[in-house]
C-alpha cells in the first residue's frame, strides 16, 4: 500500500492528512498531517475500514407520501453501499410503519438491519 | 375571531421547539400554523442522518429529529393547523390565514413566534446565461422530488454551487443510479461542511472545482449541457478555460434567503446583510412581542442551532404575555467588526439577561490562527483564540451578564484580530 491522503471530518478544522504503512509503529500505519490525537484514529480507520450510516428512502403504498425514509441502524462497510442499495430498492412497504420498524434484517450480511427513519 | 396565547407560524424544527418551549413555560394555548400537510418542514425530506449531535448526543436522520419535536408537541396538547396559508400580520398581533377546509380566519394572538424558515436562491437570483430548457432544479427541490414524492430528476447531473444540500443530493443521486459529472463553485472555498465534502463528493470521487462557475446553459426543450469556466479573484470568467459538460439536469445549490413578506408587511426592521428581522436578546423583532427564530432570522448550518434558538424565543415569548421581560434599563447595540459579517442578536437589553448571552455570527473569509475580539466601546470583555474559521461555519461566542456591564458604552463589537 502506498500513501493515502483523507479530508479529516472529526472536526470543522478538516486536516488534510497522508496515512501510509508503517511496521515499526504499534497501530500499522503512519498518519501525517492530523493536528490531534483523534485525527489520527480516523485516518487509519478510513484506509482500514470505512463506513458510513446508510439513509435511503423505499417505495411506499396505501397512503399519500410515495417514499418512506430509511436508514441502515449500524454503519455498514463503503464498498458494500451500492450493494445495499440494491436491495433496498427491490422492496416496497405497505403503510402504515412506525419509526425504527425492521425492514430488512442483516442486510447482505452487515449485521445492520434497514430501518424506517419515520412513523407513516 | 379564535384567541391564543400563542400563535407560531411554521411548524419546522424551529416552530416546533418554540411552541414546546412556549407551553412549557406557561403559555397555555399554543397554535402552530403550517402550509404543508404534515409538522416537520424541510426536515422531512432531508433522508441522511448528522441531525441531533448537540441536542441528542445522536445522529439522527431529518424525518426521526423532526419526529421527536412532533410526539413531544402532541404530548404536550399543543394545537396545530396544516395545509394552512398565513395571509398577513398586523401590528396588533392578528394573524389572517386561509385553508380550503376554513376559509378565511383571523387568529388574535397575545405573542406570535414567526418561523417560516428560508427559500432557495433561484436561477433568476444569480443570472446565469444561456437558453431557459427543463431539467433545471434548486437543490431542496430535487430533493423533496426524490426522497417524498418518488421522481427521479434525471442521469446525468452537473451541480452548481458548493452548499449543504447540492452536495447531500449529489450523493443521493448517485446512490438512485445517476451520475454526477462535477460540482462547481464560484468562491475559492467549498460552502458547506467539511463532513460533507467528505462523505458526499470525496466517498464517490465527484470532482469539487473551486472558482468555477457556469457561463452558458445549452438546451431547447430539456438541458442538454453546460460550459463552465474559472473565475478570477473578482469572480469574472477567464477566458479560454471554459469546459463543456453534457447533461440533462442541472441542480442548485447556491443559497438560501430568510422568506420574510410577511415580516415586511407590517413592519418589521429587516437587518440587510442576513435579510432576517433584527432581533433583540430575547429573540423578539422590532415589533414588540412578536418574536422570531431559525432560518427566517438568519441561516443555520445544523438544525440543533436552530432548536437553540428557537427554544429561546419560545420562552421569551411565554415571559412576554406574563409581563416578565423589562423594557427598561440599557440597552447595547451589537456591531460586526473586521472580518464578521453579522452578529445575532443585534440588540441587547441588558436586564433581560440572566446568566449569559450567546452572540451568534460568521466570518466573511477563511482565517486561520485569529482571535475573536469582543469590546463594549473600548473596552475588551473576551478574547476567543481561533486556530480556524470558515464562513461555512457559524461562530458562536458567550458573553456573561458581568461582561456586559464592564463598559457603560452602549455598542458591543466584534473583530477578527
Amino acid at each position: 500500500m502506498g500513501k493515502t491522503a483523507i479530508t479529516c471530518t472529526i472536526c470543522p478544522i478538516g486536516c488534510t492528512m497522508e496515512v501510509s504503512e508503517d511496521k515499526s509503529s504499534t497501530s500499522g500505519y503512519l498518519v501525517r498531517g492530523n493536528s490531534c490525537k483523534r485525527g489520527e484514529g480516523y485516518g487509519i480507520t478510513e484506509v482500514t475500514n470505512p463506513t458510513r450510516i446508510l439513509t435511503s428512502t423505499v417505495k411506499l403504498k396505501n397512503t399519500n407520501l410515495k417514499r418512506l425514509p430509511v436508514r441502515t441502524d449500524k454503519p455498514i462497510p463503503k464498498k458494500l453501499i451500492f450493494a445495499c442499495m440494491k436491495e433496498i430498492n427491490s422492496i416496497e412497504i405497505d403503510a402504515p410503519v412506525k419509526l425504527g420498524a425492521i425492514l430488512i434484517e442483516n442486510i447482505f450480511s452487515t449485521g445492520a438491519n434497514v430501518i424506517s427513519s419515520r412513523t407513516v | 375571531m379564535h384567541e391564543y396565547d400563542i400563535a407560531v407560524i411554521g411548524g419546522g424544527p424551529a416552530g416546533l421547539a418554540a411552541a414546546i418551549e412556549a407551553k412549557k413555560n406557561g403559555a397555555d394555548e399554543v397554535l402552530i400554523i403550517d402550509r404543508d400537510i404534515e409538522l416537520g418542514g424541510i426536515l422531512q425530506q432531508c433522508v441522511h442522518n448528522g441531525f441531533g449531535l448537540h441536542i441528542f448526543q445522536e445522529e439522527l436522520t431529518g424525518p426521526e429529529y423532526a419526529e421527536r419535536f412532533i410526539n413531544e408537541l402532541k404530548d404536550l396538547g399543543i394545537d396545530y393547523k396544516l395545509d394552512t396559508m398565513v395571509l398577513g400580520i398586523t401590528e396588533d398581533r392578528i394573524v389572517s390565514t386561509v385553508s380550503s377546509s376554513d376559509g378565511l380566519v383571523s387568529i388574535k394572538a397575545k405573542a406570535i413566534v414567526m418561523s417560516m424558515g428560508c427559500r432557495e436562491r433561484s436561477r433568476g437570483a444569480i443570472n446565469i446565461p444561456g437558453s431557459r430548457p427543463s431539467g433545471i432544479f434548486t437543490a431542496g427541490t430535487a430533493q423533496r422530488f426524490v426522497n417524498k414524492e418518488g421522481y427521479m430528476v434525471g442521469r446525468k447531473v452537473v451541480i452548481l454551487g458548493s452548499g449543504d444540500i447540492g452536495m447531500i443530493m449529489a450523493r443521493r443521486l448517485i446512490l438512485e443510479g445517476a451520475q454526477v459529472q462535477v460540482v462547481a463553485e464560484v468562491l475559492p472555498y467549498p460552502g458547506g461542511l467539511i463532513r460533507n465534502i467528505v462523505q458526499c463528493l470525496d466517498d464517490y470521487d465527484i470532482p469539487l472545482l473551486l472558482s468555477h462557475t457556469i457561463v452558458d446553459i445549452k438546451g431547447k426543450d430539456r438541458i442538454e449541457g453546460v460550459t463552465i469556466a474559472e473565475v478570477d479573484e473578482k469572480r469574472k470568467p477567464v477566458k479560454g478555460t471554459e469546459q463543456y459538460y453534457e447533461c440533462d439536469t442541472l441542480l442548485l445549490s447556491v443559497g438560501l434567503i430568510p422568506e420574510n413578506e410577511l415580516s415586511k408587511g407590517f413592519g418589521v426592521k429587516i437587518d440587510p446583510v442576513t435579510g432576517g428581522p433584527v432581533v433583540n436578546e430575547s429573540m423578539e423583532t422590532t415589533v414588540e412581542g412578536v418574536f422570531a427564530c431559525g432560518n427566517v432570522v438568519h441561516v443555520h448550518d445544523l438544525v440543533d442551532n436552530v432548536t437553540e434558538e428557537s427554544r429561546k424565543a419560545g420562552r421569551n415569548a411565554a415571559r412576554f404575555i406574563k409581563d416578565k421581560t423589562s423594557v427598561y434599563g440599557h440597552v447595547i447595540n451589537t456591531k460586526p467588526g473586521k472580518g464578521i459579517r453579522y452578529i445575532v442578536p443585534q440588540i441587547i437589553r441588558e436586564n433581560n439577561v440572566e446568566h449569559s448571552i450567546d452572540l451568534y455570527m460568521r466570518v466573511d473569509r477563511i482565517f486561520k490562527n485569529e482571535k475573536l475580539v469582543v469590546r463594549i466601546g473600548e473596552t475588551v470583555i473576551k478574547k476567543i483564540n481561533k486556530a480556524y474559521m470558515r464562513p461555512g461555519e457559524m461562530e458562536h461566542i458567550n458573553i456573561t451578564a458581568e461582561d456586559l456591564k464592564a463598559g457603560d458604552h452602549s455598542l458591543l463589537t466584534v473583530d477578527v484580530e
